[in-house]
């Protein structure tokens, strides 16, 4: 196996063997700590889809995790007051079921993705960036404006939802799920990268002409890569706000987007583990620096900097080197 | 003049026009204040190769472009294999048939050779959205990509990054792609450039070949390879198709002469 290879198997087993261990020596912060970091990391992979893997800039992939996340609060709002969502023309009930929150937040999130992307993968370069952003900020000021849903203060969430079989508000537990769930998306990021999508998807970031000359739109192979991207971090949404048991426009701030690209980046840009790698390392330096001093995030921009000018591999490249090739 | 005698487009020829597999028919392009095509109307029969010349900056290029749907003609039709393919973009027109290589390479650089190979075989396959199955695990696609890269004589760098490629492995890299896609034509612009002479010996044997396949629409600046091949010749000087014919009417005209001949060059 890669260099590469061995650094990711590590830092998977790595974040289960932190929580695992916490348990143990009984530290349930290290496990919401821990949650968070499989949580975001699912984020960065989504927006790594398109960030790394497509070329596709976007600074508006918060308005998927705060879909993901507004799908789990109003759903569970409505399960909680028995209030359903939807009377006529059809009878639509909240609940508090996970896999059923999940699966809307999927679907909503891929909607929304299709709908952003069919007009923003119209332009490239900043003008791709711009039109995402805006995207991004409609959707926060509208949830700020949005009264039914606990406008401007959020939408709290009094228990956590359910998963058949387990005990979710046990934090390990609620870990075990974020954590599967991010190795399933990691599984199936390393096989799309190698599939004949991937192949398309990274020849359209490298030379358009080439793969339109081949005859495939690239259009609709980043298209796709854009609903995936978006429908992945919309997972992570619904877990971050199950997560918090809370839900606010915040999740929808440009901040966010920034954050999110920010774990991809301090990982490696492209690198499969990379948004594992960064997330982990922007919540280890949250909680120590933030701890420390409140201009952490100065410190953050230095080391951002310091990776975008001289680690262009974020974390993950400065520890296997440059990417090996297949084929 | 003899020239003005060459200019075949009466009536009774646009019947070839539509015969023909692929045509242009008063295609012309501005940009700004430049007229790069100024109604361009040439055809590309079945089985032949069609060698397009001119000086630098003629247009042939643009040309190409816009047969190939990468720019729109401002005005004008083209026609492939009987359709006229004017409104549709590059993708659609590839899906067609219709394969070209690059002046400048276009290539997925920090991919390997067979990869890019492998993409021409997806392209022509249809649909690139499979999202398991390790792509080069497809012995269908590697087999093409393989038997393509060997065509051309790249197969023993099949792995080699195609950015690590010389320029002229680039254009052969360009043809293997476009053979992939079982064209029914080819648009190849100045696939010579940066071969040597032994490379482009070796190219010219093969394109000979080629047109037998898929006729070939050839831009090319080295005229040995041209008097070679082409079976037919269209002179492009300023936008503008001022002659088309087979390869000794071609190469007594007195621009043809100065630019090609050795009598003062045709940069103005
Ligand atoms: N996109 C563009 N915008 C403006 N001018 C252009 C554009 N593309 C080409 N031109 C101009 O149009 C003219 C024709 O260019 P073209 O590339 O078609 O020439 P060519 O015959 O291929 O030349 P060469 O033999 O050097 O490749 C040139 O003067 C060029 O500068
Ligand atoms: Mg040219």
């Amino acid at each position: 196996m890669s260099r590469e290879g061995w650094i990711n198997i590590a830092l998977i087993l790595s974040l289960l063997a932190v929580p695992l261990w916490a348990q143990v020596a009984d530290e349930p912060f290290l496990i919401t700590l821990s949650t968070r970091v499989a949580i975001f990391a699912l984020a960065g992979v989504g927006l790594n889809l398109a960030l790394g893997l497509g070329g596709l800039v976007s600074l508006g992939h918060a308005a998927f995790f705060g879909i993901g996340g507004y799908a789990m609060g109003i759903l569970a709002s409505h399960a909680q007051s028995y209030a359903p969502i939807l009377e006529v023309p059809l009878l639509i009930e909240g609940t508090k079921s996970m896999p059923v929150i999940w699966l809307t937040a999927l679907l909503v999130s891929g909607l929304v993705a299709l709908a952003i992307g069919a007009l923003s993968l119209r332009t490239t370069g900043v003008y791709f960036i711009m039109i995402t952003l805006a995207f991004g900020q409609m959707l926060y000021y509208f949830s700020i404006s949005w009264p039914a849903y606990g406008g401007e203060d959020g939408l709290p969430i009094y228990t956590r939802n359910n998963f058949p079989g387990l005990n979710t508000l046990d934090p390990i537990q609620f870990f075990l799920i974020s954590y599967v769930i991010l190795c399933i998306a990691l599984v199936f990021i390393s096989l799309l990268t190698k599939s004949s999508f991937g192949l398309a998807l990274n020849a359209a970031r490298q030379s358009v002409r080439r793969v339109e000359t081949v005859g495939i739109s690239t259009y609709r192979v980043r298209l796709t890569a854009f609903v995936l991207s978006g429908m992945m971090t919309g997972l992570s949404g619904a877990l971050f706000a199950d997560l918090n048991r809370f839900v606010s426009p915040s999740m929808f701030s440009w901040q966010t987007s920034g954050e999110i690209m920010i774990f991809v980046i301090l990982g490696g840009t492209a690198r499969l583990f990379g948004p594992v790698a960064g997330a982990a390392l922007f919540i280890v330096l949250e909680h120590l620096l933030g701890g420390i001093s409140d201009y952490w995030l100065i410190f953050l921009g230095l080391l951002l900097l310091a990776v975008v000018l001289f680690a262009r591999g974020g974390l993950i490249g400065l520890l296997a080197g440059s990417p090996s090739r297949s084929g | 003049m003899r020239a003005a005698a060459l200019l075949v487009y009466s009536p009774e020829v646009r019947q070839e026009v539509a015969d023909s597999i692929l045509a242009t028919e008063g295609v012309c392009k501005r940009f700004g204040a430049l007229l790069a095509s100024d109604n361009v109307t040439l055809d590309l029969h079945e089985g032949e190769i069609h060698a397009l010349i001119g000086p630098n900056g003629a247009g042939k290029s643009t040309l190409i472009e816009q047969i190939a749907g990468a720019i729109k003609p401002d005005k004008g039709k083209i026609y492939f294999r009987g359709h006229n393919v004017t409104k549709l973009n590059t993708a659609e027109r590839a899906r067609l048939g219709l394969a070209r290589t690059f002046q400048i390479s276009a290539l997925a650089l920090e991919d390997s050779v067979l990869q890019n190979v492998i993409l021409g075989g997806l392209g022509a396959q249809g649909r690139p959205y499979r999202f398991f199955k390790p792509v080069l695990a497809s012995s269908a696609l590697r087999e093409t990509a393989e038997a393509a890269l060997e065509r051309v004589g790249l197969a023993q760098l099949a792995r080699t990054r195609a950015g690590e490629l010389s320029h002229g492995q680039k254009r052969q890299l360009e043809v293997a792609v476009a053979l992939t896609l079982k064209p029914k034509a080819f648009l190849m612009d100045e696939p010579m450039a940066g071969l040597g002479s032994s490379g482009s010996a070796r190219l010219t044997t093969f394109l000979s070949e080629l047109r037998h396949e898929a006729p070939i629409l050839l831009i090319e600046h080295d005229m040995d390879a041209v008097f070679a091949l082409a079976d037919r010749i269209s002179v492009l000087v300023y936008g503008k198709v001022i002659a088309t014919g087979s390869v000794d009417e071609v190469r007594i005209l007195p621009e043809v002469r100065r630019a090609y001949l050795g009598d003062d060059a045709w940069d103005c």
